[in-house]
């Protein structure tokens, strides 16, 4: 079993598989220039306190992103400790 | 012939061209170095090429005006270097096989290739070449690695016959990595556990503030020392009595002398009230600003290259969202410290016209080019650290207070963040002396000149009376409002010129502590030097920036005002 949850959600630390990008075209069109898009493992490396940006991990790719765009981003956690 | 150098930002573009050109271009470990394409020269089996520095691009529809720029330019290249990161192949081949369907003849460097020992990853050269039907040669530009047989190679460059569907473009680049890249496995290294702790808010915090902190730090240790060890023991053993010497030549008074000597005070000269063109004029670029210039510039150019600055940015942009920009905006911010020029250039990193006019207008009026700060620590620094305090602590509170109200009164909201973080790298040193040299070289073409023009039209002002009779005109403003003397007025008249100048200005005018605080002030904030004015206006357009005038010259007036009331 898995979850699906917000980015914005994740705990930092976690890893999970991008399931859905809910954003507009402009969002995933950004997204997928960096290689981050549906299918992807990610990795939440951080978060700022008060809605702050999130920066995620994937691949050798980091990416800093605004909370907004965070909470448009699904991912399903990985149950099996996040090992690739 | 026309070469471009194409590939994702911060990927080393910039390094390459210097090393294909013997340019100066400055390069650094954040995306979004180059705003704006450079030219460059280089020969190609003895013939003249005219080679393109392009700003970096992901993909070729473009998300902002650095990329739409760089779309542009993909029309007259003859040919075009693809530089990729080879730690990140899997992105870079994005935008390899975007470029492949314009059907321009292409050459690839893989950049970074030193890097991806200690991150655990192997390419096949020959199979990539194969499968891409494209020559692709192994570089490592800040080193120098690889450049030679990448300039061998350049006539080599080809249109594939690589087709692929635009559905189907990340299957195919799977396909590929697949074929050539083996990952192994590996431990974190110590810079990668310290990016991951400087961007975590309980981690980040305290380094951000040690990083501000200790560049403070180090910037007045190294200026401070400069200036008392080197610059001011050369002044006084060497250039006075040089100056003395002439200045008896000249005869010691008439026009011509005190406009190149000076004023003598008490028959000596005095770099702070002479005011003549070889005394003032040189020792106020030189002996009172270049050390802080330079102190500045080596701490900038260090955090630039070792990668901190876009992590900085992540740290601040909660903070930064409520002035109506983002945290990338603290870049354009930090290079106007040194000069406000290369700062509102800089502005282009932001995406919308709102956020780069709310970034220019608070660059401008807050933010006080090292040229100015050094004359200002010079001079209100004699009465203590209070007054300097009062100086910058103001500035600090304008920039906040005007960012906010900006934020509410400019129609539109602000874009929230999207950076790509690079991994921290250690500078490479001679890459670091080089940029610092870059920056001090273009210092003094740009400063000493103008300094210069502003000492010598000074001079005229004030010999023709034209200072005395501005000031009748403006004695309500400069001596109701900010209760200043009205021969001050001629600083306000010179800061168009230099902002140097016009403290220097202040000196023989015998001004109270409070008098110099509101003056500094009134002098960051009520305009923009002529440099960084005619960017502006390239930068925001000719109506944008009169409205930003607009907003610069009431803010001064009520803060000035305001600080005469108050202090």
């Amino acid at each position: 079993m898995s979850d699906i949850i917000s980015l914005s959600e994740m705990p930092p630390g976690e890893k999970g598989r991008i399931s859905a990008i809910q954003g507009g075209r402009g969002l995933v069109r950004k997204l997928d220039a960096m290689g981050v898009r549906i299918g992807k493992e990610i990795t939440k490396v951080s978060a700022q306190w008060m809605k702050g940006p999130v920066l995620l991990r994937q691949g050798n790719t980091e990416v800093a992103i605004g909370f907004g765009m965070a909470q448009q981003i699904l991912v399903e956690i990985c149950n099996n400790g996040g090992e690739v | 012939m026309k070469v471009l150098l194409m590939g994702n930002p911060n990927v080393g573009k910039s390094v390459v061209f210097n090393r294909l050109t013997g340019a100066d271009v400055i390069a650094s470990n954040y995306p979004g170095t180059t705003v704006e394409f450079t030219q460059g020269s280089m020969k190609i089996e003895g013939e003249k090429a005219e080679v393109i520095d392009v700003p970096g691009t992901y993909t070729l529809e473009p998300t902002c005006k650095a990329e739409e720029i760089a779309v542009d330019m993909l029309k007259e290249g003859d040919v075009v270097i693809n530089i990729l990161d080879s730690t990140n192949l899997e992105r870079s081949l994005n935008l390899t096989l975007q470029l492949v369907k314009k059907r321009v003849p292409l050459i690839i460097a893989l950049n970074l290739w030193d890097e991806t020992k200690h991150t655990g990853i192997s390419i096949d050269v020959k199979k990539l070449e194969e499968i891409l039907g494209i020559p692709c040669i192994p570089t490592c530009a800040i080193t120098g690695v690889g450049i030679k047989q990448l300039v061998e190679k350049i006539k080599d460059a080809k249109i594939t016959e690589l087709e692929y569907d635009d559905e189907e473009k990340w299957h195919e680049i799977g396909n590929i990595i697949d074929k050539v890249q083996t990952v192994t496995h590996r431990h974190h290294t110590f810079l990668e556990r310290l990016g991951d702790a400087s961007v975590k808010p309980l981690t980040g915090i305290p380094i951000a503030l040690a990083v501000m902190f200790l560049t403070f730090k180090i910037i007045r240790f190294i200026g401070e020392g400069l200036i008392g060890y080197v610059f001011e023991p050369l002044f006084e053993k060497l250039w006075t009595p040089l100056m003395l010497k002439l200045s008896g030549l000249m005869g010691s008074t008439g026009f011509f002398h005190n406009l190149i000597i000076g004023k003598l005070i008490d028959g000596e000269i005095d770099y702070g009230q002479s005011f003549g063109l070889l005394t003032t004029g040189i020792f106020v670029p030189i002996g009172a600003v270049l050390p802080y210039v330079f102190a500045f510039y080596v701490v900038l150019s260090f955090l630039e290259d070792s990668g901190y600055l876009p992590r900085l940015a992540v740290m601040v942009d909660t903070v930064m969202h409520k002035l109506g920009i983002h945290g990338l905006a603290i870049i354009p911010m930090l290079l106007g410290f040194g000069c406000n020029v290369p700062g509102a250039l800089s502005t282009r990193i932001l995406e919308t016209r709102r956020e780069r006019f709310i970034a220019a207008t608070l660059l401008a009026i807050a933010v006080p080019c090292m040229a100015l700060q050094a004359m200002v620590i010079g001079l209100v620094g004699e009465h203590g650290a209070k007054g300097l305090g009062a100086v910058f602590g103001t500035l600090f509170v304008v920039w906040i207070i005007l960012g906010i109200i900006l934020n509410r009164i400019l129609k539109g909201k602000s874009l929230e963040i999207f950076v790509e973080i690079p991994p921290y790298r250690i500078p490479y040193i001679r890459g670091l002396v080089k940029k610092i040299w870059i920056r001090i070289k273009w210092f003094i073409k740009e400063a000493v000149p103008f300094v210069l023009l502003g000492v010598f039209i000074a001079n005229l002002l004030y010999t023709l009376g034209i200072i005395q009779f501005i000031g009748k005109f403006t004695a309500p403003v400069v001596t109701g409002v900010f209760g200043l003397p009205k021969e001050a007025v001629g600083a306000l008249v010179i800061g168009f010129l230099r902002k140097d100048v016009a403290i220097g200005m202040l000196v023989p005018l015998g001004l109270t502590l409070k008098q110099l605080v509101i003056a500094s002030v009134v002098l960051s904030m009520y305009f923009p030097c002529i440099a960084t004015f005619t960017t502006l206006v390239k930068e925001l357009g000719f109506t944008d920036m009169l409205k930003s005038a607009g907003i610069m010259v009431v803010s001064s007036l009520i803060v000035g005002g305001l600080l005469n009331l108050v202090l």
